[in-house]
């Protein structure tokens, strides 16, 4: 059986095609087309496997842009992907953080990678990459440069839980003379809280996975296991659990 | 021929107003309600006709907004809002409106709506089973009833309550009739159509007509009736009160392939089981003993709407449970906690949504749905 994934996030377009016992995958900026990304991961995915597109079986879909995308014979929500795709990787993992750029989730599952519970955050922006995105413009750095800038010993307490009144907090803060290190720190900590707070309410089930492109950031990870206090697992392959789920779904 | 049944509900209110102009053209009063709470029986008593008022359309929420907060309730919102901008032709008919202290919003809300027409507000206690409690609902209605000789310029004598109360019973009895059909496998009616079902029967002018309606939607659709499973997910809705206007979820959950077969809310079941009981020389105490019964999330403890949930789940065979709670309605929001902990321990998904009157969360509220019938094995 070969299936494919793609999970057409608001950020980047993530592509995963499994075949027997290979495994490709191909990452892409989203940018304003979720059907154009979506297209180009196939391509891509084709390219790097030297596949024809008949010979993929099913192409399963996910992923918010996944309604206004046609090449799909079936689309699955992230939640279930990201189920799917923990099970392979961690069998032992119970609750599932994904945090993504414009939303966050925690899934509780079973031992066979079914659903049992999951909260969402997708009303606003605080707890989501996109929060961090603002911080770093204001920051003047790259999203990708705050996880290893942090300096978790200065850590500065952010208290606005609101993206907009946090960057006018960030931007206070450095012109008192703070220091960066521990602003970033500060940050984490936000995000950490805001998503623990979720998990809490749900029920904490070790052990504990750490998905989506905020868990590159080991900042958050770092600020994750001070709120929860356990250990949390971050795969390799963080960013492409969703669409590793949608592609094994693709091959049931 | 269903179809046609349904549409007849559809077409009620605009039916309605009509009659409601005529009747008040030839000299009839009108109450205006909210609330289940509220004791139609004594309204109808005084030969005036007491009419559900709009409060669930997004519409006049801006308005609203005006002069109430807005991180307030939209149901709120919108009932002021349609008072406010005289939207609202049950409103604008009405003589009098009646409304109850069953949250802190609606109390202080009626505060203010009190300057567009008389309000008068009952206060509910929120405790059930004492006897203070009790005693102050029962003056409470003995309040309403002299509010109600007063202004609507009649004596209200006991009979007319207990015919009155014959009729509210009928009228009742038969819309469960109608609510108990999606009992069976597939379900008789869509969420759709029983949301127009229950919810338009507030608009009827006269309540004996409305009975005998929804007593003829129920033998068709009982002659009608099928047997082959569909295997559609069965959905139980329960929480804030739906009407058409906020059909959202319920309009997802059909969207997405499955069924809400039964509504918890107030428009709904809650209040279709309450029968007033013969048993009580004093039609007041009748009344004051079925409307405390009411499982609404403002009373305090509230166990009745977990057994009424409970009972519900079996009886419907619901296969999950969405709980809608209206953004700023805190009863129902931390209630959501006692009824996920019922509807998980019985094994069952249980889905709580926190919305408002907007389409602006419409992609968020559809994942979640859908991430949820993807977790019942049908």
């Amino acid at each position: 059986m070969i299936g494919m994934g793609i999970d057409i996030g608001s950020v980047a377009t993530k592509g995963v095609l499994v075949n027997n016992n290979s495994r490709y995958q191909v990452i892409l900026p989203t940018g304003w087309s979720p059907r154009e990304a979506g297209e180009a991961v196939i391509s891509a995915l084709l390219g790097q496997s030297s596949l024809e597109r008949q010979e993929i079986h099913h192409i399963y879909a996910t992923g918010y842009g996944r309604v206004a995308f046609n090449q799909a014979d079936k689309t699955v929500t992230e939640i279930k992907c990201h189920a799917r795709g923990i099970a392979e990787l961690y069998s032992e993992v119970r609750t599932i953080i994904d945090i993504g750029g414009q939303d966050s989730k925690v899934i509780q599952i079973n031992e066979l990678g079914k659903v049992l519970d999951f909260a969402m955050n997708d009303k606003c922006a605080a707890g989501t990459g996109r929060f961090l995105q603002v911080m770093a413009v204001a920051l003047g750095m790259d999203v990708s440069e705050l996880g290893q800038a942090e300096i978790p010993e200065q850590k500065q307490a952010i208290n606005s839980m609101c993206t907009v009144f946090a960057e006018s907090e960030i931007i206070g803060l450095l012109a008192r003379g703070h220091d960066k290190g521990g602003v970033i720190a500060g940050l984490h900590q936000s995000v950490g809280k805001r998503v623990a707070a979720m998990a809490k309410r749900m029920g904490i089930k070790e052990k504990v996975a750490f998905t989506g492109g905020v868990a590159m950031n080991p900042g958050v990870k770092r600020a994750l296991q001070e709120e929860l206090d356990c250990e949390v697992m971050v795969p390799h392959i963080c960013q492409y659990t969703g669409a590793l789920g949608a592609a094994l779904l693709a091959c049931e | 021929m269903q179809e046609d049944l349904i549409d007849n509900f559809m077409k009620i209110r605009e039916v309605n107003m009509m009659r409601l102009k005529e009747a008040k053209e030839n000299g009839k009063k009108v109450v205006g309600i909210y609330c289940t709470y509220c004791p139609q029986e004594l309204i109808l008593a005084t030969g005036a006709i007491p009419v559900g008022l709009c409060g669930t359309k997004e519409e006049p929420i801006a308005a609203a907004e005006e002069v109430l907060p807005r991180n307030l309730c939209p149901l709120i919102k919108s009932s002021f809002g349609f008072a406010l901008t005289d939207t609202c032709p049950f409103f604008h008919f009405s003589d009098v409106v009646i409304g109850e202290t069953t949250c802190d919003g609606k109390k202080k809300m009626f505060e203010i709506m009190n300057d567009i027409k008389p309000v008068h507000v009952m206060q509910l206690p929120h405790l059930k089973n004492t006897k203070a409690s009790f005693d102050l609902w029962v003056a409470e209605l003995n309040r309403l009833k002299s509010f109600l000789e007063q202004e609507l310029e009649v004596k209200i004598n006991d009979e007319d309550i207990w015919n009155a109360i014959e009729i509210v019973n009928r009228e009742t009895a038969a819309a469960k009739a109608v609510c108990d059909l999606n009992q069976m496998d597939p379900p008789l009616l869509t969420g759709l159509d029983l949301l127009t079902v229950t919810w338009s029967r507030g608009f009827t002018t006269d309540k004996g007509d409305a009975a005998d309606m929804l007593n003829r939607l129920t033998e068709t659709l009982d002659s009608t009736q099928r047997s082959i499973s569909t295997g559609k997910p069965r959905i139980l809705l329960t929480g804030c009160p739906v009407g058409l206007g906020t059909e959202k979820v319920i309009g997802l959950v059909q969207e997405l392939g499955a069924n809400v077969v039964a509504m918890e809310n107030c428009s709904g079941y809650k209040t279709l089981e309450l029968q007033t009981s013969s048993q009580y020389e004093d039609p007041i105490v009748a009344l004051a003993h079925k409307y405390l019964s009411i499982p609404c999330s403002c009373m305090s403890p509230n166990p009745y709407r977990i057994d009424l949930l409970n009972q519900m789940i079996e009886n419907f065979r619901a296969d999950a449970v969405i709980d809608l709670t209206w953004q700023a309605c805190h009863t129902y929001n931390i209630e959501a906690h006692t009824v996920g902990k019922l509807v998980k321990e019985k094994g069952l998904p249980y889905l709580h949504l926190e919305s408002d009157y907007s389409s602006s969360d419409l992609e968020s509220l559809k994942v979640r749905i859908e991430a949820m019938l993807e977790m019942v094995e049908k």
